[in-house]
This record gives C-alpha cells, sequence and structure tokens, in this order.
C-alpha cells in the first residue's frame, strides 16, 4: 500500500456560538485520497462539506471555528499543530484552492499577471520577470485566449468563466499535489460549466495532481470523481466507489438523494418524484440515534438507540446504518 | 387547447446612458422579437442560460418592466396598453413566485400579514374569510396553520418557499410566472417543491411559465419549451421532442452539457467554444453563430426565423430545412 497523499482521521471542527455553546459542524470525520486521484465530498447544504475543506486548509474564520480533535495528515505530516506561517506555506505550495466564487481569491485592485507571480514569488523564489512568463504560461495552460495580453487585464475585465479559469491558472501555478476544489463549478451556466470541468480534467492529466471536489451536485460527481464521500449532518454516512455508490447506495440517505434528482432524458412528464420527507435537522437538536433516522423510511426502533458506527462494507466501502446489510436499495437508473 | 397568453415580438431593451448629457449611448437588447403562445392548463418551460433573457421575459408579462414594443394579450386584453389602475386590478390573474423567497418576504411581517396583505389588496373577503382562506392556503402547500403566527426567518429555504407559493396562489390567478423557484434549494428539497407545484396546478386549475436554467427540472414539470440566448428564442418544442429530438445547434449542445447523475457514461458531448456575447452588442445575423459548431458565412448575414420543423416544433436556424 502506497501512503495516502492525505488523510483526514476523526476530524471535529466546532464553532462557538457564545454562552459555551458550540456545535460540531465537522463531527469525527475521516477519508484519505491517494496521489492523483479525484474524490467528491457531496452533501446538502449544512452536511459539514465546506467546513471540512476549510479546515484542511486552515482557512476556518477567526475565532468561531476550530479543530477540536483529529488530525490532517499530508504525507504523514500532521497540519492541525502548525502556526498559521507555516500553513501560508503549504497553501498555494501543497495544496492549490479554488472556490465558487473567483473573486474571493483574485484580488480586485492588481492584474492577473501581478497576482499570479506574486504567488509564484512567494513559493518558487523566481525574479518577477520569470515569475511573469510563468504567469503567461499559466494563463494559457488554462485556455484563456491571448494569454500576454489578458495578464494585464484586472478581474474585473473578464467573464464569469474566464475568472474561474484564471483563479485555477493561479491555483495550480506552483503544482500543487493537490487541489481542493469547492463548488468550482455552481455559480457558471452549464455549457461554461462544460468546459471547466473538462479543463479539470485535461489538467489533472497533464499535471498528475489528486483534486477534492467538494460539490452538491450528483451529475458533476458522476462526471468527475473517482470516488466519493457522503456527508450528511457533520458526519461521514456513506463512502466508496462512484459506481458502486450510485448503483448500490447503502445508506438509504444516499438513495433517497439519488432517487430524488430529476433526470434528463427519462420522458416522465408529471411523474412525480421520489423525496426525501422532512428535512436537514439543525446540529443544536440533532435527534437520538442515527441523524437520519427521523426522515428515514427504514428505520427500526433500534436506529433511535444509539448512533450507528462508519461501518466498513465489502468492495472498499464504507456506510453508517445499522440496518444496511438488510436493505436493498437498488437505485435503479434506468440504462 | 385555448390560449391563455400570446405574446407577439416582445422585446425590451435596458438604455444605457452616459456622457455629460445623460444621453442614451447604448442598449442592453435584454429581450428581442420574441413571439410565443401559453395555452390554457399548460405548464410551458423557458430555458437558457444568464444572459438569455428569461427572466425579462417572465417580468416583461407581468408588467414589473416595461416593455419596449410588442404585445401581450392576455386572455382577449392587450396588457401592456393597460392604465396602471386597471394593470393592478389584473394582477390578481397573474401571480410571480420568485426564486429566492427570503428577499421577496418582509423580514418584519408574520406570515399572517403576507398572505393577508395579498388577499386584502385585491379586496377579497372579509377578515374572519380571510384568516380562513389564509389557513386553507398553509396547508394546501404543507405547512401547518401554526406557522401563521411566525416569521420568515424562523423558516427554512424550502419552508420559505412554500410561503411564497402560498401568497402567490392566496388570491387565485388563472395565470403564474414561477422564476427559477427551485434553483435555491437543496435536492432533496427541490423534489418536494416540484412535487408540489405539480399538484397545486391541478388543484387551482393554473396555467404556468416556468423559467430555469435546470433542464432536467423543466422536463419533469413542463409540457412544452422554450429555449432562449441573447434574448432570442431558438427552438420551440413539446418537451418530450425537444429532449429526444433536438432541432437547433445550441439546444443539441445545451443538453449535451449537463451532467448526467450516472457514472461511467459517455456521451458525445458538444463543447461549445468561448463565452456568451454580450447583449449590448450581439452578434449580427443568428445570435448564436459565434459559439456555433455549424455555422455558415450567411448566419452573419440573416437573423433566421422560427420555422416549422416538425408537430408543434419551430426552430429558428438558418440550416434547417
Amino acid at each position: 500500500m502506497t501512503q495516502p497523499l492525505l488523510e483526514v482521521r476523526d476530524l471535529q471542527t466546532t464553532f462557538d456560538l457564545g454562552r459555551g455553546v458550540g456545535i460540531r459542524a465537522v463531527d469525527g470525520v475521516s477519508f484519505s485520497i491517494d496521489p492523483g486521484e479525484t474524490l467528491a465530498i457531496v452533501g446538502e447544504s449544512g452536511s459539514g462539506k465546506s467546513v471540512t475543506s476549510l479546515s484542511i486548509m486552515g482557512l476556518l474564520p477567526k475565532g468561531a471555528g476550530r479543530i477540536t480533535r483529529g488530525q490532517i495528515l499530508l504525507r504523514g505530516r500532521d497540519l492541525v499543530p502548525l502556526p498559521e506561517r507555516e500553513m501560508r506555506r503549504i497553501r498555494g505550495k501543497d495544496i492549490g484552492m479554488i472556490f465558487q466564487e473567483p473573486m474571493t481569491s483574485l484580488n480586485p485592485v492588481h492584474t492577473l499577471g501581478h497576482q499570479i507571480s506574486e504567488v509564484i514569488i512567494e513559493h518558487q523564489g523566481l525574479t518577477r520577470a520569470k515569475a511573469h512568463e510563468r504567469a503567461v504560461e499559466m494563463l494559457a495552460l488554462v485556455g484563456i485566449p491571448e494569454p500576454r495580453k489578458r495578464a494585464d487585464s484586472y478581474p474585473h475585465q473578464m467573464s464569469g468563466g474566464m475568472r474561474q479559469r484564471a483563479m485555477i491558472a493561479m491555483a495550480l501555478s506552483c503544482q500543487p499535489s493537490l487541489l481542493i476544489a469547492d463548488e468550482p463549478t455552481t455559480a457558471l451556466d452549464v455549457t461554461i460549466q462544460a468546459q471547466i470541468l473538462e479543463l479539470m480534467k485535461d489538467l489533472q492529466k497533464q499535471l498528475g495532481m489528486a483534486i477534492i471536489f467538494i460539490t452538491h451536485d450528483l451529475g458533476v460527481v458522476a462526471e468527475v470523481s473517482d470516488r466519493v464521500v457522503v456527508m450528511y449532518a457533520s458526519q461521514v454516512v456513506e463512502s466508496g466507489p462512484v459506481a458502486d455508490i450510485f448503483e448500490r447506495p447503502q445508506m438509504p440517505y444516499t438513495a433517497g438523494l439519488l432517487k430524488s434528482i430529476p433526470r434528463l432524458g427519462s420522458s416522465a412528464a408529471h411523474k412525480r418524484l421520489d423525496t426525501i420527507p422532512g428535512q436537514v435537522p439543525m446540529l443544536s437538536r440533532l435527534p437520538a440515534g442515527c441523524r437520519f433516522r427521523p426522515r428515514c423510511a427504514h428505520a427500526h426502533a433500534a436506529c433511535g438507540l444509539s448512533e450507528p458506527p462508519l461501518t466498513q462494507t465489502p468492495g472498499g466501502r464504507e456506510v453508517r446504518c445499522l440496518r444496511w446489510a438488510d436493505l436493498t436499495l437498488a437505485e435503479g437508473i434506468p440504462a | 387547447m385555448n390560449t391563455l397568453l400570446q405574446v407577439t415580438d416582445l422585446k425590451k431593451y435596458f438604455p444605457i446612458r452616459g456622457g455629460i448629457l445623460n444621453r442614451v449611448v447604448n442598449n442592453v437588447q435584454a429581450v428581442n422579437s420574441v413571439t410565443f403562445d401559453v395555452r390554457k392548463g399548460e405548464v410551458v418551460g423557458l430555458v437558457g442560460e444568464s444572459g438569455s433573457g428569461k427572466t425579462t421575459v417572465g417580468r416583461t408579462l407581468l408588467r414589473l418592466e416595461e416593455a419596449t414594443s410588442g404585445s401581450v394579450n392576455f386572455g382577449g386584453t392587450d396588457i401592456l396598453t393597460l392604465p396602471k389602475e386597471e394593470m393592478r386590478r389584473f394582477r390578481k390573474r397573474m401571480q410571480i413566485i420568485f426564486q429566492d423567497p427570503y428577499a421577496s418576504l418582509n423580514p418584519r411581517e408574520k406570515i399572517r400579514t403576507v398572505i393577508g396583505h395579498a388577499l386584502g389588496q385585491h379586496g377579497i373577503g372579509t377578515a374572519a374569510d380571510r384568516e380562513e382562506r389564509s389557513v386553507r392556503l398553509l396547508e394546501q402547500v404543507g405547512l401547518s396553520a401554526d406557522y401563521l403566527d411566525r416569521f420568515p426567518h424562523e423558516f427554512s429555504g424550502g419552508q420559505r418557499q412554500r410561503i411564497g407559493i402560498a401568497r402567490a396562489l392566496a388570491v387565485d390567478p388563472e395565470f403564474v410566472v414561477a422564476d427559477e423557484p427551485v434553483s435555491a434549494l437543496d435536492v432533496s428539497i427541490q423534489a418536494q417543491v416540484i412535487n408540489l407545484l405539480d399538484d397545486l396546478k391541478d388543484q387551482f386549475d393554473l396555467t404556468m411559465l416556468f423559467i430555469a436554467h435546470d433542464l432536467a427540472v423543466v422536463e419533469h414539470i413542463c409540457d412544452r419549451v422554450i429555449v432562449m440566448y441573447l434574448g432570442r428564442i431558438m427552438e420551440i418544442a413539446p418537451a418530450a421532442t425537444l429532449y429526444s429530438d433536438p432541432n437547433h445547434p445550441y439546444t443539441q449542445a445545451l443538453l449535451s452539457a449537463v451532467p448526467i447523475p450516472k457514472p461511467g457514461r459517455k456521451r458525445a458531448r458538444v463543447v461549445l467554444k468561448g463565452d456568451i456575447p454580450s447583449p449590448i452588442n450581439p452578434p449580427s445575423g443568428c445570435v448564436f453563430r459565434t459559439r456555433c459548431p455549424r455555422a455558415v458565412a450567411d448566419c452573419a448575414a440573416v437573423v433566421p426565423t422560427l420555422k416549422n420543423v416538425g408537430h408543434d416544433h419551430l426552430s429558428a436556424c438558418l440550416l434547417t430545412t
């Protein structure tokens, strides 16, 4: 077995609500990713997927959220205890990041060329002229037309899709071994999303980095990832190879999610969609036992007694359900 | 089926002013020569990417924006020429559901007031009638009557959208414009609201214009679909036809770009090059030609009109014969 590139072990991230009250936005999350692999973390709002990624990058909002347990091992080295100065070295150099909204990482008052050069100078110590050349190369690599001219443009002079490309160029400028992409195509139109997904796949082939792809879109998950981690109410509830999870989900929540998406070309006009009743629980008022129990059609009395552990199941999978072995949750996608 | 709404040659330009005299220096051509009809009892989908003009069409129909030119005939009346006061009364028959129900609900008003206002505005019933009707509406959208005394922030996104729907339906409209009603919702909640809209359509005998960018959602809920690009209609077809046999190169590319939740499925994907051009200065001829994989020289010269390409199926492409 090779060493995983990144291993998250029993991560717990707590947000203080004041008066000694805290909520666990990430509660005992473990997963790992191998070099060159694409792992999708999927979940609905409030599932903890974005807080997981912020925890890994050391970008939790100061004074509000903090890691209260667990380890984040990058090639075996724990990032949790590292001071901010060290983390800053790791971000950009070892871990690149892209977000839903490019303007969160692009600075509106500097040209693209300047911003990307800064990152390269900081991490690789090139001269400004060399760094600028490299920035232009990166812009070309992500398919920005006329990269030399564009290097002198400001972010607001570009379209949403082009800004997303520029952000990817910046994130990849130091050839990180891991790219964390948090809903990178959610704000984009579908034809532009298709361009960006193709670009990310191409770049991964060329540069060989691993990608953690955080998304709520199961279509995107199916298209880009090798493995999937499904999160619900701050926990991992299922994980495994993408094809297996989509074909034979073992957790009723995953099965419910897959069934509730309208599918293109199903020619099922006005047919009722399957739904998951109710809504995601508030983290301050979690149900006893399994967190999905109040919405689960398969729940038994035992499900309310204790929280089910994340259980290893055959085929390199994990599921957090007491009844997984009794259930057949064939998702039934028409071929 | 009878036509309820006939939109003819609708145009909406937003002027851009500039210079020291604040003259109109240019226009955003948000909607250009848009013609379509909506038949009674039908759900028509209006799809397109950002800048396609789909939301502007919806807002112009209800006169939330004033059209630059064109006509909108609703049940025999050209509503674009109605005086303000008459239009206000007409609104009882045409309502809108917004994408972000939170932005469209007053945070200081209890739900009782939100729905009561809609009824009161149109002088429906006595106070007691309105109370009774509010309770029934909440139940119809799947919320309990206890919620009447709560404020918008006490609800989740899905519940707020249900309230937005209840408010729109309070005045018993014939026609509803639903502008991206489920796109801000989580997947599991989205399915609940889609089913609800489908049920309410029958219960309230509604005709609906469903504006959305999610093609799978539109296929699910709509009878016919209109595809827009850069302010113009590219294609109109019954939903089943559009998805199985799209005619326009843009529709084909759009459909092929949608990620399918089925791992390992390989599709022939048309990845369009470049960005959507600016609606301030749209391309001459066919507005899609700059990204069209099949464009020929003529496409720059002639604005294609919608042509019949099959049963109830129109497409605006020069190459279609």
